[in-house]
């Protein structure tokens, strides 16, 4: 579904991506694991089209269409979600306005009518009751004085709303109580099916007592220096990331 | 008066080619250009009023003739030459027993490019309409229901004659002739505008509602517009402006006055759409508008205005709170683009006790606009426990535009309570890229945005006219994002 290919990517004269290659096929998970700095968070952002970087060699594409050719708006309509690690406040637009204009705007994009009220607001009850989500949060502006947990809940909530092929979590666990944690969690493994497909990213194994990763990768340096089942996760939880750095630099 | 006869105007006018927007080419009456008494006379005598009337007008036109236009404002414009503006023009197809179908149906199909047919208005909305194209109005509605309940709602110079007492004990009386330089002017060449009487203890059923736009090339707009809701009445008045655009600046200064007797209450919602001038600056509507409301005792004045329009905007709709515990409101949208300039706010003056007064401003500027906010706060000696609530928000799309707050405050009377606040936004790169990854382009992001910061004020909009203002909003700041 997605591959990247040697991916270089700057950030004015500061290469942060050193050639990445990823394939992530419909029905996976995959993790992506790193220290600070590695460049997780740049890699998520150049897939979702921040126009911050210049991709200076090499490509991504899903399901065979070439994302850098598209804008970030044209890429969420081909189905390409990204949970911020910092999601922006909108004062004055309440969560249920911006989820709605969101769907329907990727609906017209698609060449569908506006989704009729009754259905949006039966997704918004089931969606909301998965991931426990008090009615009365829907009416608040968009991330205004939300807690930590709440606003990565809200992009959660989004997420099954708009129901993506490619969603890419970035730090979702960061700030979340553990209650939090499973409740995200159990919302993300809900949603997950043969059709589409999850990249995790994080600082820490946590995440993935809850979300099961099929691959998980480590990104150094702006590479992937390795790859490997869940267990991966679990010795770079144990052993930190010092061993890895050893290894690259070896 | 000069020999230049009707047809040799209509003669002028066909030549006429206009650049930008559309023009209906309805048969049309006009004055010669330039001001002078015998203009002034002239209109009255067109209006066939009283010499009363007359009188007062004339002492107006002798006031503005010593009176300086005002420099204060910060907005720069090239001064309108006013001995080169028409002051009065008249469609000229008009029969007071016509009928809606009757109307002459270029007219119909103005309306309906505009959006406003007038059968789908009188079908849907409940709207009683009276429309004032150019200076008279031509179609008025729902009479007959208003009628039932003792409403008056016409055209200003129809109320000049038949009733003649109400207009010579109210006009003037909140914003007097020499009030200041436009509404000198105003009150001396008005030609047309709406009046609206409400009588004791009746609520008005329905939005009363007046849409003004200019039509005819070169003639300025002058519309008086008179308010009185009669003790413990109620009534809400909206007032749109749509004008066809064209490429050479046109002066608009209107005069409302609103009264509110014991126990009343008027709430006024404007949407002001006026040509802004092209995206060069070029072109566009000088807006000088003067509006106070007079508040008695337990009576309610709220000002919502949505300004989208006009090149050059200034306008201070304000409420003088004389009677104990009145209450006075104002709820301001005003957004600016390209070169666009706006100074509006307002004013409340506290003279009775326990007088309350809120004040809600949202300032959106764009492009090379820029944006004053401009109000007063004054609480009088004998206010006791008057108080105000102030807040001014703008929001900066971009790095050339301009966001100004002149907040003025004089309180008399140490038991006054005043509070201000204010916030500067801007919209950020990365809102909008928060929205695009949602799927939400840059456009609608940006509309979503200002309809979330405009929000408050939205909400106090009646229901059909708030629909329409968003739509406007984002119209008025299409392009703005590169």
């Amino acid at each position: 579904m997605l591959e990247i290919k040697n991916l270089h990517a700057r950030i004015e004269d500061k290469e942060i991506l050193k050639g990445i290659n990823l394939e992530v096929k419909a029905g996976e998970v995959h993790a992506i694991m790193g220290p600070n700095g590695a460049g997780k968070s740049t890699l998520s952002s150049v897939i979702a089209g921040k126009e911050d970087y210049e991709i200076s060699k090499g490509g991504i594409s899903l399901s065979g269409e070439d994302l850098l050719e598209l804008d970030p708006t044209e890429r969420a309509h081909k189905g390409v979600f990204m949970s911020f690690q910092y999601p922006v406040e909108i004062p004055g637009v309440s969560v249920t306005n911006f989820i709605k204009t969101a769907i329907n705007e990727t609906r017209k994009a698609n060449g569908l009518e506006n989704m009729p009220a009754k259905e949006m607001l039966q997704k918004i009850r089931e969606k909301s009751t998965l991931l426990e989500i008090d009615r009365k949060f829907l009416s608040r502006s968009l991330n205004e004085g939300f807690s930590g947990g709440e606003k990565k809940r809200n992009e959660i909530f989004q997420m099954a709303m708009l129901e993506p092929k490619l969603a890419i979590l970035d730090e979702t666990d960061s700030g979340l109580d553990i209650d939090a944690l499973r409740i995200v969690s159990n919302g993300v493994n809900k949603l997950k099916s043969k059709d589409n497909a999850v990249i995790v990213i994080t600082h820490y194994q946590r995440l993935l007592d809850y979300i099961k990763p099929d691959f998980v990768h480590v990104l150094f340096d702006g590479k992937i220096v390795k790859t490997g089942d869940a267990s991966l996760a679990l010795e770079l939880e144990e052993k930190g990331y010092d061993w890895i750095k050893e290894e690259v630099n070896a | 008066m000069s020999k230049y006869t009707e047809d040799d105007l209509k003669e002028e006018l066909k030549d006429k080619e206009y650049e930008y927007g559309f023009y209906t080419d309805i048969e049309s009456e006009t004055f010669p250009i330039g001001l002078n008494e015998e203009i002034v006379r002239a209109i009255s005598k067109k209006k066939e009023e009283p010499e009363w009337m007359t009188e007062w007008r004339l002492e107006a036109f002798r006031v503005w003739k010593e009176m300086e236009e005002p420099e204060w404002a910060n907005v720069n414009y090239e001064k309108p030459d006013f001995q080169s503006i028409a002051y009065y023009s008249a469609p000229k197809s008009i029969d007071p027993n016509k009928t809606l179908d009757d109307v002459d149906p270029d007219l119909l199909a103005m309306y309906k490019k505009l959006g406003i047919s007038i059968d789908e208005q009188k079908r849907m909305n409940n709207i009683a309409m009276d429309i004032v194209v150019d200076s008279v109005s031509v179609a008025t509605t729902f009479q007959d229901t208003l009628a039932e309940k003792g409403i008056i709602f016409c055209p200003i110079s129809e109320a000049i004659q038949k009733h003649p007492d109400l207009v010579k004990k109210y006009l003037g009386t909140i914003v007097p002739q020499k009030d200041n330089f436009y509404a000198a002017l105003n009150s001396a060449v008005f030609s047309d505008g709406s009046f609206c009487y409400i009588p004791k203890g009746v609520k008005c059923p329905m939005e009363l509602s007046t849409y003004f736009r200019i039509n005819q090339a070169g003639t300025g707009q002058f519309e008086r517009t008179l308010v009185i809701a009669d003790e413990g009445s109620y009534v809400s008045y909206l007032e749109g402006c749509t004008a066809p655009s064209r490429d050479e600046n046109q002066l608009h200064a209107a005069v409302v006055e609103l009264i509110a007797l014991d126990d009343a209450e008027i709430k006024y919602s404007t949407v002001q759409n006026w040509f802004p001038g092209n995206a060069e600056g070029k072109g566009g509507v000088y807006n000088f508008v003067t509006k106070r409301g007079l508040c008695e005792r337990n009576a309610k004045i709220s000002w919502t205005q949505v300004e989208t329009g006009s090149a050059v905007t200034w306008k201070y709709p304000s409420c003088i709170l004389k009677g104990n515990n009145s209450v006075g409101e104002f709820y301001s949208i005003a957004v600016t683009n390209n070169f666009q300039q706006a100074d509006t706010g307002t004013k409340m003056i506290h003279l009775g006790k326990n007088t309350k007064s809120t004040i809600i401003s949202k300032g959106i500027s764009a492009g090379k606009s820029q944006n004053s906010y401009r109000g007063l706060v004054q609480i009088g000696p004998r206010a006791t426990n008057a108080r105000n609530f102030s807040q001014c928000d703008s929001l900066l799309m971009g790095n050339e535009c301009g966001a100004h707050t002149f907040p003025y405050i004089e309180a008399k009377n140490n038991t006054a309570q005043i509070e201000h606040e204010a916030t500067t936004s801007k919209i950020g790169e990365d809102q909008i890229f928060y929205c695009n990854q949602r799927g939400i382009d840059t456009e609608k992001a940006i509309a979503l945005i200002v309809n979330g910061f405009s929000k408050e004020v939205l909400n106090k909009l009646p229901m059909e006219f708030a629909v329409e203002a968003q739509k406007l909003l984002e119209i008025s700041l299409e392009g703005s994002v590169g």
